[in-house]
């Protein structure tokens, strides 16, 4: 027999693990139709039984406060699983079942997960599983997730609900008090003869969320039936004035606190005991003794924070080196083996590099999310958005943006892909949206080599200093359009910060791969498409339209020149290369110039001139879409100097520095244009995918360009009236 | 007994919530997390810039801004 079931609870209850537990590593990830919130399914055999698994996001209640709950209340109404399994964290009884009584309340036949009974054990915390079935009305299983103690049991309970029970529940009517009830009982049978939402919820689950002031079931009782919709507002309206001179809270706080009146009768009636003394710390309560205290919290911070910086950059460089020579065989087999010409330069730089950049993050992304899934999974997170919220808020960001800071080169040289991948682990919307739009300032690895390149020219002298305060500049700016973007676009309250700090646990090898793979994988299939098509879009841009016919035939004919003046083919002298090697550049730039971007780029001059830019800067800054080191490379092909290793930069520094048309200033600006301008399109394309919207992707290119060229401009006017 | 606002507690101080005067969106999450009128409440500690507090609240622990606190009264045990 097949069966939905979904899985729900509360975050750090376990749900992942015991999900983990029972399906294995065969689980198939999404996404909920619309929002970013993943969605997990998979499946469990048991005696003919076929259950397919869907883990819902972790919640505290079925409000419509956040995405995630949202999604889950539409899972269970729309898709109507047959059961949930609510996971229940047995050593926090009281908090956990708040959301069971709301299951039950929408009348969702529910099996309980007791999960955690070993640290509920430890801490002398001893329930009365029986009882509190039967209280509860509901079958009540011990699990153990970590180790799948209790997961059979579990799921043969399951299975005899499925086999004998109804397929719904009476739903659980639960007092809320006169003034609450008697609205409730008035509207209920109203709503269920009009047949007012009835279709897809429950009447009086319908009429509390009326009391409740539900945006999301107002919203469509309206669009249902306006006049019904108007009527019970009012009604509500009415109770709530009336609550609030008599008891000075709101009808839906009521409900809140009447829900937890009924969980603590519930757990008096011997349901639980606390056996031995309780004043005893618990364990998680000593380390954070440490860990947050005044003085060592922070330095242990910088010291975990450092070290995921390492194990990110450091740790992956093999692969990301392994990866590289790879395709670069690839490349030279290509190089090899084919014909000369278009399919040729397509397959190779467009395809071949484009593959590479896409699967040339995978290491990194890896190493950055498996990192960051040992933070999560042991608590140690939450106790950084603790000790940092104080600062991040004064910008409008959450304290756990700062890591999303770090990776992207907060600390110099990170990479803002897996930077912006990391604001995952941000559950406030408009908090998330700002780190997302704001990490790309920061110094990443394919920035350095730009800034070294132009550092190494004209600030030679001073290098370590600049470099160190290019990182600053970056972090302020960075934090200040945070805020610029809170004050405006991103407008709105900070969403209330009220955390849970979950104990701290040791985090299941188990859990942390199946994290890091997923989360991996989704990157390579949804962004690796587009990103090959753009970066073979990209270098059409700069190839073609090529060199017209006679420009072509001239560079021949002096090709033919140098061949006639050293007929001896064996050994042409040193000169004769050197005279070849300078015509195969200067043919590069010239069709590098008669390209798109070159022409792009040529026109541009007359604004971008007030930055100091002439046209080969503005190619290179076009080519710097792709990648921002292809900036070097794309700047030695329009010096004529053929394609420069961004890693070997010596003969461009040279060239530059005594160019008539550079001067510190120029530079200067520059390292400014390239610091704040539109985020490389891989980041691009991530920051659509993260934020669910093409509107945040094209703001971030044309926001940061417009503020960038707004720098740039002012550096060098104000510098040349000073004059440098 | 003593009311008191909770960002006047200090680190250690154990109470039970009165009122909460919070509304919206802030109001609701506070209740859902459990601090409701009777909740037993012990402040574990503050963050290193005195902000956010840490909280016991039933059997986990819970962490929210000054500036949330400032909604809930408590009185306190001495």
């Amino acid at each position: 027999m097949e069966a939905m079931i979904a899985l729900g609870g509360n975050p750090n209850c376990g749900k992942s693990t015991l999900f983990n537990a029972l399906t294995g590593a065969r689980q198939h990830v999404g996404n909920y139709p619309g929002v970013t919130v993943e969605k997990k399914q998979g499946h469990y055999r048991l005696n003919g039984h076929n259950f397919t698994l869907v883990d819902l996001p972790g919640i505290y209640s079925l409000s419509a406060y956040s995405v995630e709950e949202v999604v889950a209340r539409d899972f269970l109404f729309k898709e109507k699983p047959r059961l949930v399994i609510n996971i229940v964290d047995a050593a926090n009884l009281e908090r956990n079942l708040y959301l069971t009584l709301q299951f039950m309340e929408m009348g969702m036949p529910v099996c309980v997960a007791l999960n955690m009974m070993d640290v509920a054990r430890q801490r002398n915390i001893l329930i009365d599983v029986p009882k509190l079935s039967s209280l509860l009305g509901v079958p009540v299983v011990e699990t153990v997730a970590r180790n799948g103690l209790g997961k059979e049991t579990l799921m043969t309970a399951v299975a005899g609900m499925i086999d004998n029970g109804p397929a719904s529940m009476t739903a659980l009517n639960i007092s809320y008090g006169p003034e609450v009830d008697a609205l409730l009982d008035e509207i209920t049978p109203l709503i269920a003869e009009k047949h007012f939402l009835t279709d897809c919820y429950p009447a009086r689950w319908v009429a509390l969320k009326y009391v409740e002031n539900d945006a999301q079931i107002i919203d469509l009782g309206r669009a249902a039936d306006a006049d019904l919709s108007q009527r019970f507002k009012g009604q509500v309206a009415r109770l709530s004035a009336h609550l609030q001179k008599t008891l000075q809270s709101l009808p839906e706080e009521i409900i809140a606190d009447y829900r937890y009146g009924y969980i603590r009768s519930l757990l008096a009636k011997g349901v639980i005991r606390y056996g031995g003394e309780r004043s005893r710390l618990f364990i998680s309560d000593q380390i954070d003794r440490v860990v947050v205290h005044r003085f060592l919290g922070p330095l242990i911070m910088l010291a975990v924070l450092l070290g995921l910086y390492h194990f990110t950059f450091s740790y992956s460089k093999w692969p990301v080196a392994w990866m590289e020579s790879f395709f670069g065989w690839i490349g030279a087999l290509a190089e090899a083996h084919m014909p000369a010409g278009p399919l040729k330069s397509l397959i190779i730089s467009g395809v071949v590099q484009g593959v590479g950049g896409v699967l040339g993050f995978v290491p990194l992304i890896m190493f950055m999310f498996f990192g960051i899934a040992i933070l999560e999974d042991s608590g140690y997170l939450a106790r950084v958005a603790f000790m940092l919220d104080r600062v991040f808020r004064v910008f409008g960001l959450h304290g756990n943006s700062v890591m999303a800071f770090i990776v992207s080169g907060g600390i110099a040289g990170g990479c803002a892909v897996p930077g912006i991948l990391a604001t995952r682990t941000l559950k406030s919307p408009r908090e998330r949206l700002a780190t997302l739009l704001t990490v790309p300032f920061m110094n990443c690895g394919a920035k350095l080599p730009v800034f070294a390149l132009l550092v190494g020219a004209f600030f030679s002298k001073y290098q370590a200093l600049v470099m160190f305060g290019l990182t600053l500049v970056a972090w302020a700016g960075a934090l200040l359009v945070a805020k610029l973007l809170r004050l405006t676009v991103i407008r709105g309250e900070s969403t209330p910060f009220v955390m849970e700090l979950p104990p701290y646990r040791f985090p299941t090898l188990k859990g942390l791969l199946i994290h890091t793979w997923e989360r991996t994988w989704q990157y390579v299939r949804k962004a690796g498409t587009i990103i090959l098509g753009i970066s073979i879009l990209l270098w059409a841009a700069m190839s073609y339209p090529g060199l017209p016919a006679e420009r072509m035939a001239a560079f021949e004919d002096q090709r033919q020149a140098i061949a006639v003046a050293n007929p001896a083919g064996g050994d042409a002298t040193a000169g004769a290369k050197e005279r070849l090697a300078a015509l195969n550049a200067a043919q590069a730039e010239a069709a590098l110039r008669n390209s798109l971007a070159g022409r792009l780029g040529t026109s541009l001059e007359g604004l971008s001139q007030w930055a100091g830019f002439d046209w080969r800067t503005n190619i290179a800054l076009i080519g710097g879409f792709a990648a921002k080191e292809v900036i070097v490379s794309t700047l030695g092909t329009a010096y004529s100097l053929g394609a420069v290793d961004p890693a070997e930069s010596g003969s461009l520094a040279d060239v530059l520095a005594h160019s008539a048309l550079w001067r510190p200033l120029t530079a200067l600006s520059l390292i400014v244009f390239v610091m704040f301008y539109s985020p490389c399109f891989v980041s691009i394309v991530c920051i659509v995918r993260e934020s669910g919207s093409h509107k945040w992707g094209l703001f971030s290119m044309a926001f940061n360009t417009a503020l960038a060229f707004m720098l740039a401009v002012g550096v060098f006017q104000v510098g040349r009236l000073l004059g440098f | 007994m003593q009311r008191m606002n909770m960002r006047r507690m200090r680190k250690g101080q154990t109470g039970r919530i009165c009122t909460i005067s919070a509304h919206g969106d802030l109001g609701r999450r506070i209740r859902e997390m459990g601090l409701v009128p009777g909740t037993h409440v012990t402040v574990q500690g503050r963050a290193p810039l005195k902000d956010p507090v840490a909280l016991r609240v039933l059997d986990f622990t819970l962490s929210l801004r000054n500036s949330e606190a400032d909604y809930i009264e408590v009185e306190v045990d001495d």
